[in-house]
This record gives C-alpha cells, sequence and structure tokens, in this order.
C-alpha cells in the first residue's frame, strides 16, 4: 500500500525550496529586470501564473485528498461505483476553466498588443511617460556566425560584441542575420526576438538601471553559438558619450572589405570597436548584396513586384545580363518606378 | 557536393571514406562501438547456441500478429530509450563541467549531435513506438477483434521504424548525427554538407513511412471491426484517444514528409526552398515543420491520457466519470492542435495580432484537457482506490502534469513567452509534460497490460523503487531548469561563463542520475518478474478486475484473441458482461480465419534502409539498385497468394479447453 505523505514530500519540498530560493534570489532576472520592458515581461510571468494557480491548487489538493481519502483500506469513505455523471459538476468543470481562460486571455489580448516588439515605447518606465522631444536611439543589429555587430547610424559608429545605451533613452533595434537564425537577447533589457537572414525584426526597449548585463544568442544557431555573447552597457549620458568617443578615437573604419573579413565565421571573438562605417552597410546586408555584383533582395522583389522577367523584356532589357550588379538593378528599379505605382524599397520585412 | 567526381569508386562508395568513421579520433564512440559488438555478439552467440533463428524469424520477424508486432514496438521503444537516455545524460554532465575556464569533456561538434540526437531519439524512437506499440497490442482486443485491419501493413510499419532507428545507430559509427536540433531549425538546407542531416532525413523519412501506414491502419481497424454492439460513444477511452491519435498522424505526417522532401531537394538538387539565397525563406521551413511538430506532441500524449483513463476507471473500481465530456474533450484537442502552431515562435517577430491569436487557441486547448483531469479526479471521488503501480504512476501524473500544463500556458502568453522561450524553463516545461505525461503514462500501461501480455504481473517491490527513482529524479532534475530559465539561461549552450549557475547544473545532474537509477530499477523488475513468473502467474486473464474487452480473454490472449466475437451491451463491456454473470462459452467453436505471416515487411524494410544509406553517402550505383529492389519486393509480394489460413476448429477447442482447465484449477 502506498503512503501517500510520501508522495507529497518530496515534490511539494522541492518545489517549495525553489519558490523559496526563487523569491530570495536577485539573480532570477526575468522576475526582477533591469528595464521596463522586461519588467512588464515578467509581471505577466507572475499575473499569469497566479491566475492559473486558482485552479492548479485545488486541482492537486483534491487529486492528494481523494487518493489519500478514497483509498482501499479506508471502509469508512463512501463507495458508489455506478456514480459517473453529474450535470451540475461537467458545467463547473467546463466553466471555471473557461472562465480563467477568458480572463487570461484579455490580459494576453492586451499585453501582447501593449509589448509588441515593433510598437514604439510610450513609457519610460511605470511613473515617466517618455517626453514628446525624445527619439528613439537607434541600434542595427546583425547576427554573424557567431558574434554580434552593432551599428550607431546616429553616432555613425559600430562595435562587435558590445553594445551600449544611455540609461531611459527608448532604443529601437532593428535586426537581420548573415547566414543563420539567431535571437537576441538581453534579458534585463527585454524579451527575445529573432534575428534573421534577408529580413528585419524591430525591437523596442529602455534600460532604467546602469550596469553591465549579459546578452547573448538564444536560437541555437551553430558550432559556435554557446559563445556568441555580448556585453549590454546602461550607461548615464556622459559615459555613452564617451563610449561613443572611445570607438571614434581607438577604432578603425568598417568598410566593405573589413566588412567582408568580419563576416567570417568565428568564435568567441573580442570586443571591437569601429570609428565610422562605410554608407548603407546596413541595408546592403540586411539585402544581402554587400558582395561585388549581387543583386540585393529589395531590387530583386521590386523587380519582381513590377512583373519580373515579363515586364523587364516589356521594358526592353534583358534578364539576368542587364541588371544582374547591384549599379544595374537600382538604376533599372528606379527607371522602372518612375513609370509606376511605388514598389517596395525597403529590406524584406517580414511583418506584411 | 560540387567537388564530388563521378570516378567508379565513387558511384560505389560515395563519399564513403576511412575518414568518416569518427572512432578513430573519438575514444566515446571507439569505447560505445566496441561494447555494442561485444553485446551484439553476444545476443547473436545466444540466439545460436539456443537454436532460435527459426523461432524468432517465423514467430517474430515475420509475425503479422498485432500483439507480438506491439511487443516489438514497445522493445524498439525501450532499447532507443537507453541510448536516447545516454545523450541525456552526457549533456548533464558537460553542462555540470562547463563552467568558466572548464570547456567541459564535449566539444561543441559533438555537444550538438548529442542533443540533437536525445530529441530525434526520444520522440521518433522512444515515444513513438511505446506509443504506436501499446496501440497495436491493446485497439484491437479492447474492440474485440481478432487483428488489425492490414496486418502485413501493420509488420511493414514495424519495420520501417525499426528501419530508421538503425539508421540514426549507424550514425553513431560511420559519419555523424545532424548538429541542428531536433527540428533541424538551425543551418539549413544546403549550409551543412556533412552527412548529419542526411541521416536525419532519411531516418525520419523511412520511419515516417511506418508511422503514417500504420495511422491508417488503426484509423482503419477502430471503424471497421468493433465488435457487434460497440457503438463509437461505448468504445474504451483508450480506442477513442487511439483514434484520434491515429487521425492526427494520417493529417499531418504528411507535412513532415513534404518538409523533409523540400529540404532534401535543397540538399540534393540545390533548390532553395529554406535557404536564403532567390527567394527561399527558412521562416517556410519553421512553419512546415511546426504545423506537424504540434499535432506530434498531441499524438504521443492523447493515449497517454487514454492509458490514465483506463488505470483510474479500473483501480478505483468505479466507472469513468463523464466519459461522453471525456471524448468530446479528446475531439477538441484533436482539432484544436492543429490550429496552435506558431506559439512554437512567437518571438519571430509576427505582430501582435497573429501572436494574440495563437496565444489564446493554445490556451483554450488548457480547458478539454483540464476537464480530463477533472474527469480522473471525480472518478476517484466515491471509488475505493488501490494502488497498485499503475494506479501509482498515475496519481503522479495527475500532480506532475497539472504543474506542466501550468508552465505551458503560462508559455502560451506571448509577453511571457518573449522572456522565456528557449530558455532552460521552456525545457524544463515540455519534460515536464512529456515526462509527467507519456513516460509516466506508459510506465503505467507497461505495469497495468504487462500481465496480459505475459501472463504473470511484475515484480512490484522493484516497480516501486523504480517509480519513486523517476517521480523524484524527475523533479530534482527539472526544477533547476525551471529556476534557471527565471534566470534568463537559455537552451543548447555547453559552455557558461557564470560560475555561479553551476550548482543548479550539478543538482540537474542528480536528478538524472536518479531517472538512470529508475530506469536500472525498471530494468531489474523486468528480469526478477520473469524468474519469479510462477509466483506472479496470472490464470484469470483478469487479475485487476478490469472494465474492458482485453480482460475477457486469457493472458497471453491465444493468436485469434476471441475464440467468439464477443457482444456489446455497454460502455466497459467486461465489466457489464462480469455484472450479468457472462458465462465462458465452451462448445461450438468453429475453424478461424486468420491472416498468414509474411516476411516481406522485413525484407522491403531492409532494402528501405539500404536505399537510405546510400542516399546518405551519395552511393548512387546502390541507391538506384536498392531502390529498384524495394520496387521489385513490393511487386513480388503482390503474387503471394498464401495470405491467409484457417485455425482448425480442433485447435481452437484444445487451447480454449485447456484455459477451462486453468480457470476451474486455480480459482
Amino acid at each position: 500500500m502506498l503512503k501517500l505523505p510520501q508522495l507529497r514530500g518530496p515534490t511539494w519540498l522541492l518545489a517549495l525550496t525553489a519558490l523559496g530560493s526563487l523569491a530570495g534570489c536577485s539573480k532570477a532576472v526575468v522576475l526582477n529586470p533591469a528595464g521596463d520592458v522586461a519588467a512588464q515581461q515578467g509581471q505577466m510571468v507572475i499575473t499569469a501564473t497566479l491566475l492559473m494557480l486558482i485552479i492548479i491548487v485545488p486541482v492537486i489538493a483534491l487529486t492528494l485528498l481523494f487518493a489519500w481519502k478514497y483509498r482501499q483500506g479506508n471502509t469508512e469513505a463512501e463507495y458508489d461505483p455506478e456514480w459517473h455523471h453529474s450535470t451540475t459538476l461537467e458545467l463547473v468543470i467546463w466553466t471555471v476553466p473557461l472562465l480563467i481562460i477568458i480572463a487570461l486571455g484579455a490580459i494576453t489580448w492586451i499585453g501582447t498588443h501593449k509589448l509588441d516588439p515593433y510598437r514604439p515605447l510610450d513609457r519610460i518606465d511605470a511613473q515617466r511617460a517618455v517626453p514628446a522631444d525624445v527619439k528613439p536611439l537607434e541600434v542595427q543589429v546583425v547576427a554573424m556566425d557567431w558574434k554580434w555587430l552593432f551599428f550607431y547610424p546616429e553616432q555613425g559608429i559600430a562595435t562587435v560584441n558590445e553594445v551600449a545605451a544611455p540609461v531611459d533613452r527608448p532604443i529601437l533595434f532593428k535586426l537581420t542575420a548573415t547566414s543563420t537564425m539567431n535571437a537576441f537577447y538581453v534579458p534585463d533589457l527585454a524579451g527575445m526576438i529573432y534575428a534573421m537572414p534577408g529580413m528585419q525584426t524591430e525591437l523596442n526597449a529602455v534600460i532604467n538601471k546602469p550596469g553591465v548585463f549579459k546578452g547573448m544568442s538564444s536560437h541555437y544557431s551553430g558550432a559556435g553559438f554557446s559563445g556568441m555573447t555580448f556585453k549590454f552597457h546602461g550607461l548615464s549620458n556622459e559615459d555613452f558619450a564617451q563610449w561613443v568617443q572611445k570607438a571614434k578615437t581607438e577604432g578603425k573604419p568598417l568598410d566593405k572589405g573589413t566588412y567582408l573579413n568580419l563576416v567570417k565565421p568565428s568564435e568567441r571573438d573580442p570586443v571591437q570597436r569601429f570609428a565610422s562605417v562605410e554608407e548603407g552597410l546596413y541595408d546592403k546586408v540586411l539585402n544581402r548584396c554587400v558582395e561585388d555584383g549581387k543583386m540585393c533582395m529589395h531590387h530583386m522583389m521590386a523587380i519582381d513586384a513590377l512583373g519580373g522577367d515579363a515586364y523587364m523584356r516589356a521594358a526592353g532589357l534583358n534578364l539576368p545580363q542587364d541588371v544582374c550588379t547591384v549599379q544595374n538593378a537600382a538604376q533599372v528599379v528606379a527607371a522602372l518606378e518612375t513609370r509606376n505605382a511605388p514598389a517596395p524599397t525597403t529590406g524584406a520585412s517580414i511583418r506584411q | 557536393m560540387s567537388s564530388e567526381t563521378l570516378s567508379p569508386s565513387h558511384w560505389a562508395l560515395g563519399r564513403l571514406s576511412w575518414d568518416a568513421v569518427p572512432m578513430a579520433h573519438e575514444p566515446i564512440v571507439l569505447a560505445t562501438f566496441i561494447a555494442v559488438v561485444l553485446g551484439g555478439l553476444v545476443v547473436l552467440a545466444g540466439i545460436t547456441k539456443f537454436r532460435l533463428w527459426g523461432p524468432l524469424w517465423r514467430d517474430w520477424i515475420c509475425s503479422i500478429d498485432h500483439k507480438r508486432i506491439g511487443i516489438m514496438y514497445m522493445i524498439l521503444g525501450l532499447v532507443m530509450l537507453l541510448r536516447g537516455f545516454a545523450d541525456a545524460v552526457m549533456m548533464r554532465l558537460q553542462q555540470a563541467m562547463a563552467f568558466g575556464d572548464n570547456m567541459g569533456y564535449l566539444p561543441p561538434h559533438h555537444y550538438d549531435q548529442i542533443f540533437t540526437a536525445h530529441g530525434v531519439i526520444m520522440i521518433f524512437f522512444v515515444a513513438m513506438p511505446l506509443v504506436t506499440g501499446l496501440m497495436n497490442y491493446l485497439v484491437p482486443l479492447q474492440i474485440g477483434a481478432r487483428d488489425v485491419s492490414f496486418p502485413f501493413l501493420n509488420n511493414f510499419s514495424f519495420w520501417m521504424t525499426t528501419a530508421g532507428a538503425v539508421l540514426v545507430m549507424v550514425s553513431l559509427f560511420l559519419g555523424e548525427f545532424s548538429t541542428s536540433g531536433w527540428l533541424a531549425l538551425s543551418n539549413l538546407g544546403a549550409q551543412s554538407p556533412s552527412t548529419g542531416l542526411d541521416y536525419y532525413i532519411w531516418a525520419l523519412q523511412i520511419a515516417g513511412v511506418g508511422t503514417t501506414l500504420s495511422g491508417i491502419n488503426l484509423i482503419v481497424t477502430i471503424i471497421k471491426m468493433r465488435a457487434p454492439g460497440m457503438s463509437l460513444m461505448k468504445m474504451p477511452v483508450f480506442t477513442w484517444t487511439a483514434l484520434c491519435t491515429n487521425a492526427l498522424i494520417v493529417a499531418s505526417f504528411p507535412v513532415l514528409t513534404a518538409a523533409l522532401v523540400l529540404m532534401s531537394l535543397d540538399r540534393y538538387v540545390g533548390t532553395n526552398f529554406f535557404t536564403n539565397e532567390l527567394g527561399g525563406n527558412p521562416m517556410l521551413y519553421v512553419n512546415l515543420i511546426w504545423i506537424w511538430g504540434h499535432p506530434e506532441v498531441y499524438i504521443l500524449v492523447l493515449p497517454a491520457f487514454g492509458v490514465f483513463s483506463e488505470v483510474v476507471a479500473t483501480f478505483s473500481k468505479k466507472r469513468l466519470f463523464g466519459y461522453t465530456s471525456m471524448v468530446y474533450a479528446t475531439v477538441c484537442i484533436t482539432i484544436l492542435s492543429y490550429l496552435v502552431w506558431l506559439h512554437h515562435f512567437f518571438t519571430m517577430g509576427s505582430g501582435a495580432s497573429v501572436n494574440t491569436f495563437f496565444g489564446i487557441t493554445t490556451m483554450i486547448i488548457s480547458i478539454p484537457t483540464g476537464a480530463k483531469i477533472f474527469n480522473w479526479l471525480f472518478t476517484m471521488y466515491k471509488g475505493r482506490i488501490r494502488f497498485e503501480l499503475p494506479m501509482m504512476w498515475t496519481v503522479a501524473f495527475m500532480v506532475t502534469f497539472a504543474i506542466g500544463g501550468m508552465t505551458g500556458v503560462l508559455l502560451a502568453v506571448p509577453p511571457a513567452d518573449f522572456v522565456l522561450h528557449n530558455s532552460l524553463f521552456l525545457i524544463a516545461h515540455f519534460h515536464n509534460v512529456i515526462i509527467g505525461g507519456v513516460v509516466f503514462a506508459m510506465f503505467a500501461g507497461i505495469n497495468y497490460w504487462y500481465p496480459k501480455a505475459f501472463g504473470y504481473k511484475l515484480d512490484r517491490t522493484w516497480g516501486v523503487r523504480s517509480f519513486w527513482l523517476w517521480l523524484v529524479g524527475f523533479w530534482v532534475a527539472f526544477t533547476p531548469l525551471y529556476v534557471l530559465g527565471l534566470m534568463g539561461v537559455t537552451r543548447r549552450a555547453n559552455h557558461f561563463e557564470d560560475q555561479s549557475l553551476q550548482i543548479w547544473f550539478v543538482i540537474a545532474a542528480i536528478g538524472a542520475a536518479m531517472i538512470a537509477a529508475g530506469i536500472g530499477c525498471f530494468l531489474i523488475q523486468l528480469v526478477v518478474s520473469f524468474l519469479k513468473r510462477e509466483q506472479l502467474r496470472d490464470w484469470t486473464g483478469d487479475p485487476w478486475d478490469g472494465r474492458t474487452l482485453e480482460w475477457a480473454t486469457s493472458s497471453p490472449p491465444p493468436n485469434y484473441n476471441f475464440a467468439f466475437t464477443p457482444v456489446v451491451h455497454e460502455i466497459d463491456a467486461w465489466w457489464d458482461m462480469k455484472k450479468h454473470g457472462y458465462k465462458r462459452p465452451l462448445a461450438g467453436f468453429q475453424p478461424i480465419h486468420m491472416p498468414a505471416n509474411t516476411g516481406a515487411g522485413v525484407v522491403i524494410s531492409g532494402l528501405s534502409l539500404v536505399f537510405g544509406f546510400a542516399l546518405i553517402w551519395h552511393m548512387w550505383l546502390l541507391a538506384g539498385v536498392s531502390f529498384a529492389a524495394v520496387v521489385l519486393a513490393a511487386i513480388i509480394h503482390t503474387f503471394n497468394y498464401k495470405r491467409d489460413f484457417y485455425i482448425p476448429a480442433s485447435e481452437v477447442i484444445s487451447t480454449e479447453e485447456a484455459r477451462t482447465l486453468h480457470l476451474a484449477r486455480h480459482v
């Protein structure tokens, strides 16, 4: 005969120790992050959990209670082998979870829209709204095999495996990758978002505390994946200016040649800084046409959108001979566009 | 592929060369290989010594008896469990060691193969065979049939699944396995030229043929071969879950097949479906694979729910509470499981409305699932619960699964998923539902139906030891992963900088060791029970006071299952028959029409295995020959007219009289 206290013992003891250590543990970064977006997401974790515990706790308690009470040895308990239906009870067991899911669904609807990574921030933290004159700091992120390249278009610099932002200033990340899917994740800052080749995703976030925070790729991308970490620095405005200055004084320029060297697979690269960035390099990375003679994806898509091969021939041009270099493609697209309705010109955003 | 020459040796050997034998430079692989060879030799010597080749070939390998095929599926699943678990132990050791300057003992390339193999093996070659084996064994018995609808197809399905498993095992010693994760989400298409991804593709394609055919087979069996009187709403719940699971298999496995075909086109003929070039898009693959992948989860867990439904009713000595709502819940889950796949990649950056839709559909699944848990709960209510091993696993499941379900719904909330996706929290969640749901169900099922299959119960002492080691071991292994997930630690890393995390990984490794001991106790349980089989023998065929038709026949059942097809009047047909004073018929036996054994299944599957192997190594000549041989063997099989035979009435009479004698002697 099974001793039920045994059953309760180990499982529950463990669950409780785990919970206890979590509550007292500042390292549970998901529940206690340094950025407002991550904080709201962590809050969702807690809210949803509490909401579900309304039903999970009684279920577990009743399981153990019934298992104990109606054990074979307890002949005093009622035994009714034919009792197998109760409309009231059936209503309850379908309705109560339904109500909880309705509540959770409502929270999900609101939370998902409010915390959509593409949505520009409207608050810096729970108390402060974003002032009207503040423009987000734009950071363009490229996941490479197996390192991270960050462009700062406003500052004109670029860095590898280190990223920084001023405290309390909204940040707009635009992300892509060179060969394999990765996910950009700074647990203290905001939830993760995939970085994918030929596509651009976006992430809006803000850091509220100064400090150095862990960042990583959270989507497995091959042999060098485990070392694909970086540091995220939350800095005061002055420190950020200094950090930018450091890149400008110490760094080399990042041109096409340097980039093509950088893009070769490598692991656990040290931090690198670049004082300047060749014009339009990020767009070429995004559209997969940094190498000479490769047609940019947005050009290819623009030509396709205009009717592709047939349209080109109607316009008196031949595919691929006339179009298969970047310069030609740009001219052709421009020429066709002047005769047509506007075609997509930006990179292939995955949002339609 | 471009550098390949088309020399004669290439036509014969493809890209296979001595460099492809990793044993030369990997001591772990070498040791495994030696162990496998020695173990294999011992087994082969044993079979030869005891002159078992004949019986093995006639009664097992060629058998089209659903019971023997079911048992072979279970053996396949358990053997592969040992391999898959060895991978798990290696991962746990690596992650418990590799901190700071210590890079652990597995280089990334090896570690990546291990976690890929672990996932592939555990899902495709452990969970699937165990679930399919249980369905194969039980469904015909539960519906009062003598076999499945297409007995040869059943044998063929089993051997195709086994061929897939063999291919995965071959990758250990020749070439390498995929490093792309169990769904091959990374390094897609032509990006990784090694044989790993090709092993993955062909192992799954060959096994997939078996799975799909077995799905069709069981659906037809359930629809067409139920005993008279057994309307759909009088079927045992396990059979209902089997029906829904096989419907899921038939509808979803073609998607997997198609996705893998597109991927192999990328790899073999240079198309660009999933590459980054020429309009190809890896996102397409991610969508396709999860459109199959999410139903797959329910393919595994629905039969598990079925097992628990049978066990809880039998051991509470009470009819299942809310049979109708249980059935509708199962059907709801079946349909809804197609509408949730995107929740595996909320973080890919679809819009908020898309994410919300898939988040909410996912949550809705928890309603019928919750209803099921309540139904089990209220089956226990006012019952007389015997805590035999199957019931212990069931109670442990209800508690464990409730928590796993909760973390699952949590992950369905997109903003929460953004911080928990790809983290160890996610790993803890799906092990919580797959171990807590599917694995616990398999142990409940094995302990419950073992006496039916072999005529003796499993030893309780070792069963209890195994149970506690598994249950406690599970929580010790995976609670730290929940905690680490909340600390922002993500999956598939083979090294960590932060030393303070190490303690959690060490605890998890201890949990893995406990589970290893639990598996050990289970194996000892099998051996001890075999040695004590005379003590544990059950002559009645109904050792648990069961409720469904499989308990109406002897243990093990005769190869014709039922001398007379039972007539069903109620849910829980056997319980109903017992209640109304059912008397076993003792006369009037007729010859019984049965399907005949054939070796065609194993031959065609063996040739398919060769075909897959040849494609992996680009041995085009061998591939062509073996493919032609597959077609030829299939055509030859169609000319086999010895498909069936009659068991003479005299044999039926002697079998049934022996049973009458045993029943009289032991009651």
